[in-house]
């Protein structure tokens, strides 16, 4: 009820009533303002060579000094302020923390100083988990997943990772779930934090990195806090909404309850929220994962910096082994924490015994003690090879008692070496390296390098005036303004040659993946089952860190710009493919049916009927495209890149915060210009086509 | 019912809107819920003036969007009234302090929900012990209480189940056991059998009157179905754009309609399955009492055999003692039973 007074007329005149606005809202006026900045920009494209230079790239002189007033800025908060002595003792009882869960987990020493716990423990422990939540399947792969890091040799970097997020997904779970509660209660606050999700999401995960290497501590903890930092913004969506969704009976069933406010909170909201909470919960842990192994930029040990350090060096059969180790452990973390979404309270039949009521804690306790008495028998023994080879000399009791405590490096069954030359003959066979080569000649010749030459051609002022247009044909007078302005930011903030560059890649990636992933998504929602197994597969490679990406695309094109956009590419793909999926399998089928019975074409039914439905829907996934783009085109520095990630990668080294941050707001507001922009047309699309 | 009435509601008022306390007071007397829509605001409840009585049932009654189920929010409290006011056993509500309301709640107040309003994460058993966990009973005498009132409500061996492992139903059943779990002098009912099929709602609907025989609470009971009123209902309180239009019993509702929306929705209805004898009576008058009375308390359909087949003209009507309260017409029966005779 209260909805139709709220958009009753006083509002409607109210915004009639700006003049300008709403004439630049009307659709001719649009029209006739979009190609005049257009015929402008590309006006002075042409006068290009006769310009001064003054007015192709903002001159130095003009340039504001962005990067001192940080700095100072900075100063005085860490310093001045005496922030940084907060951050540092909060950073002393994280350190005690991360050190006690890595005590626990590989026996690092620190307190409590216990024996770090077997890998037979865990491996078990994870099946049991597995098994509680999801059935036998789940069971074997959570188990066989950490059975795979020990015997692969790999056991100690799987916990040096683990024990960061063992730390950081349950910090981030209470933090995100706090401030989500906050922003649920006040809506002032939730004003004030959305804008800054927003730019949290799209901030270059270096721009993390430095901050948190400042105020803790290099190591583990900054890496915790920087990991912790970026896993919140979808947990504290998620919690809002969730909270905000709670069916109003179930509130006022509460009420009438007789419920005090944290009753209300404690026993109403949460718990009928738990849905969307662990939603969030699910989202924390999968962020947590794809960030930790990317702190290996600031020196975090474990599987991070183990695949950076292989794939460096070229060692591909043990880039791959850890890659498939990282690959796994995201599988099964993801399964695990959706499987307890899904799952759901079961009442026991009455005069159940109590041993049968607790059957599962019952055998992890048992488990536990199994394990760990056979490790400490075992741990004063000779380690045993886990293949022994002549089979005449395998004895059953010394082998397990060889494996059961610790899997040494020398005895695992990892296969990097003969794999990694497997792997490279494969790479040198004629016809491989000869499509390769071609791809990347093709590609780089005729496709990257001329574009890249052209962006860098075009005058700042060009650029700025096209994306403005782009951005104000698409989202409206909004998107329009804050394009101008954030661009020019950009070019104020000084690096626009190297923006230029990281837009270039962003682009041309994105670019092949709509040219490839639409009409992949439109085969495959052809048939129904293979619908569902193009979304499954793309949900399993979302789970994927981003890091792992890199890892195909360097193995078949080796160390080039192409690579580059293959890496970037590869995971631009999966949101464009799953939302155009999710649009044209969501066209509702009495409309298809309409089309049919009109007697329209497979053809004219797609391009009349199917594409301009799923248009939002397809926006959504190109504008989560781009997100990723420039989150990856930052993280393929790795590879080795001349734009904006390679100079922030730079400033890891030191501490000069205010050169990270002018490179990281460059990527925020050129990626916030299109996000704003795409949002906003899809949002207009959704109430024209009445599917808001 | 001679008692100061248990709900006593004074012209209230609950407008939707951008400024609606100060809209109401600066508002002319007199405007339609049209005029007042057309100002950006939306009556939810207009100048309503109820009154129940202790173990009386009031059968709210409109159609979707009349405003009904906005007004049992306000007697609740879940709404806050923009004007008029509200008083339950002689306190304002309005006045009352948040811990205090609570309180209210906790002794006094049980409410039912059209879907159910039960919590997923709680087994049936925990629903229902709900209200009494938040007044801080402990565990053995909430289970206890709830025992008894899953016993009530016919659940008995469902315990330990999930809502989501009950039909609907049962769900609403669980729903009543839990608003009856701290004997709530006054009961709401937000269209309770509204979300089940029809069989199921016939069903329910014999199983409150007979909770009711046993309970004799204070009851508002909401519903969009006027069968479900008539048959329910001490009294009926017709809603149409936030506005009581009518309120009364059935056989009056039914009889005398006072507005052509009234009107409308009795015309469909049989009257002799609504309308009482003793309804239909006069006073006796010093006029001769002859045979047998008919008892007051049976509808003229309930009589229809008798009336067909009696001689007399005058019949008398007793109560359920037998007394003699007064002396009804029997052509005045018949015509209600066969239709007027001008109605061909």
């Amino acid at each position: 009820m209260a909805d139709i007074a709220t958009s009753s007329d006083p509002k409607a005149t109210a915004q009639r009533g700006t003049g300008l606005r709403a004439m630049l809202e009307d659709q001719t006026v649009a029209r006739r303002v979009f190609w005049g900045l257009l015929g402008i920009a590309a006006l002075l494209t042409v006068l290009r060579p006769w310009l001064p230079d003054g007015l192709v790239r903002i001159p130095e002189v003009l340039l504001l000094p962005w990067r001192d007033w940080i700095d100072a800025a900075f100063q005085l908060i860490a310093f001045d302020l005496g922030f940084i002595h907060v951050t540092r003792f909060l950073s002393g009882i994280l350190e005690f923390v991360l050190d006690a869960v890595a005590n626990i987990l590989y026996g690092r020493a620190r307190w409590p100083r216990f024996e770090a716990v077997p890998w037979t423990v865990i491996a078990s422990g994870a099946a049991i988990l597995g098994y509680a939540l999801g059935g036998w399947r789940l069971a074997l792969l959570a188990g066989g997943t950490f059975v795979w890091a020990a015997l692969i040799g790999q056991w100690k970097w799987t916990m040096e990772t683990m024990s960061v997020i063992v730390v950081a997904a349950p910090l981030g779970f209470v933090i995100g779930g706090l401030v989500g509660i906050w922003c649920w209660k006040s809506k002032r606050v939730e004003d004030t934090v959305k804008p800054l999700l927003l730019v949290m999401q799209v901030m270059p995960f270096f721009s993390y990195l430095l901050p948190a290497v400042i105020f803790f501590k290099v190591g583990p903890t900054a890496a915790t806090v920087a990991t912790v930092a970026y896993s919140l913004p979808p947990m504290i969506l998620m919690t809002t909404l969730g909270l905000k969704k709670v069916s109003p009976e179930v509130v006022e069933a509460g009420k009438m309850a007789g419920c005090s406010r944290w009753q209300m909170l404690r026993y109403v909201y949460l718990p009928s929220a738990r849905t969307e909470i662990l939603v969030g919960l699910n989202q924390v842990i999968m962020l947590c994962l794809a960030m930790v192994v990317l702190t290996a930029a600031i020196g975090m040990p474990g599987l991070g910096a183990k695949l950076l350090e292989a794939m460096g060096s070229f060692k591909l059969g043990r880039s791959f082994e850890i890659g498939v180790t990282i690959v796994l452990l995201a599988v099964v973390l993801d399964r695990l924490s959706k499987a307890w979404v899904v799952k759901q309270p079961e009442h026991y039949e009455k005069g159940t015994p109590w041993w049968q009521r607790n059957f599962l804690p019952l055998l992890g306790v048992a488990a536990f003690v199994l394990f760990l008495v056979l490790s400490r028998m075992a741990s004063g023994m000779d380690p045993v090879p886990l293949v022994v080879s002549p089979m005449s000399e395998f004895n059953l009791p010394t082998w397990i008692a060889g494996v059961a405590d610790e899997v040494h490096r020398k005895e695992s069954l990892s296969q990097g070496r003969e794999f990694d030359q497997s792997i490279k003959a494969f790479l040198a066979l004629d016809w491989l390296q000869a499509t390769t080569y071609a791809i990347r000649f093709v590609v780089n010749n005729y496709f990257l390098v001329p574009t890249e030459k052209a962006l860098l051609f075009l005058p700042t002022l060009s650029v700025i005036l096209a994306v403005t247009a782009i951005a104000y044909r698409l989202g409206g007078v909004t998107p329009g303004i804050l394009a101008f302005v954030f661009f020019c930011i950009v070019a104020q903030l000084g690096y626009w040659d190297r923006a230029m560059l990281t837009l270039h890649s962003v682009f041309m990636a994105t670019f092949i993946a709509l040219a490839f992933g639409v009409p992949m998504a439109i085969f495959a929602v052809r048939k129904e089952k293979r619908a569902r197994v193009m979304i499954l597969l793309c949900d399993t490679f979302q789970t994927f860190p981003s890091y792992v990406y890199l890892l195909p695309a360097v193995m078949l094109f080796g160390i080039s710009p192409v690579t580059v956009i293959i890496s970037i590419l590869i995971y631009t793909m999966v949101p464009v493919v799953r939302y155009t999926v999710e649009g044209l399998r969501n066209v509702p089928p009495e409309l298809t049916e309409a089309a049919d019975m009109s007697g329209a074409t497979r053809w004219q039914k797609l391009t009349k009927v199917q594409l301009p439905l799923a248009m939002p829907t397809i926006a959504v996934g190109l504008n989560q495209a781009l997100v990723f783009a420039f989150f990856m085109v930052i993280i393929a520095e790795f590879i080795g890149t001349r734009d904006l990630g390679q100079e922030m990668r730079r400033t890891l080294a030191g501490t000069n915060l205010g050169w990270n941050f002018v490179l990281g707001f460059s990527v925020v507001f050129m990626a916030l210009t299109f996000d704003i922009a795409i949002n906003a047309w899809a949002e207009k699309r959704r109430k024209i086509l009445g599917l808001a | 019912m001679t008692d100061a009435p248990v709900i006593s509601c004074r012209n209230a008022w609950k407008l939707f809107g951008p400024n609606p306390k100060q809209y109401l007071a600066q508002m002319s007397p007199g405007r339609s819920y049209e005029d007042i829509r057309a100002d950006g605001y939306i009556a939810g409840v207009k100048d309503v003036t109820v009154d129940v009585g202790r173990g009386e049932m009031l059968v709210i009654m409109g159609l979707s969007g009349s405003g009904k189920s906005t007004l049992v929010r306000c007697l609740s409290r879940l709404h806050d009234i923009t004007g008029g006011t509200i008083e339950v056993e002689g306190q304002d509500i309005m006045a009352l302090p948040e811990k205090e309301l609570i309180e209210l709640r906790r002794s006094k107040m049980g409410m039912v929900f059209q879907s159910f309003g039960l919590l997923p994460h709680r087994t049936v058993l925990e629903n229902i012990a709900f209200p009494l966990e938040m007044r801080g009973q402990d565990r053995h005498t909430r289970r206890e209480r709830a025992l008894e009132v899953i016993n009530l409500v016919g659940l008995e061996g469902r315990e330990d189940y999930f809502p989501r492992e009950l039909s609907g139903g049962q769900q609403q059943r669980v729903g009543i056991a839990r608003s009856l779990a701290i004997e709530p002098d006054i009961w709401f009912l937000d269209e309770p059998f509204s979300a089940l099929d029809p069989l199921i709602r016939r069903e329910m609907q014999d199983e409150f009157l007979r909770l009711q025989e046993m309970l004799g609470k204070t009851i508002v009971f909401i519903t969009h179905d006027f069968d479900e009123a008539l048959r329910l209902a001490d009294r009926i309180a017709i809603m149409k754009d936030g506005a009581v239009e009518q309120c009364d019993t059935p056989d009056k509702i039914v009889l005398d309609p006072q507005t052509p929306y009234v009107r409308k929705f009795t015309e469909e209805i049989e009257k002799a399955r609504v309308v009482h004898a003793n309804v239909l009576a006069g006073p006796v008058n010093g006029a001769e009492i002859i045979g047998e009375p008919v008892p007051g308390h049976h509808t003229i359909q309930q009589l229809a055999r008798q009336l067909v087949n009696d001689q007399r003209d005058q019949l008398p009507v007793a109560d359920k003692d037998g007394k003699i309260t007064g002396i009804m017409p029997r052509q005045k029966a018949l015509d209600l039973l066969l239709g007027d005779a001008s109605d061909g």
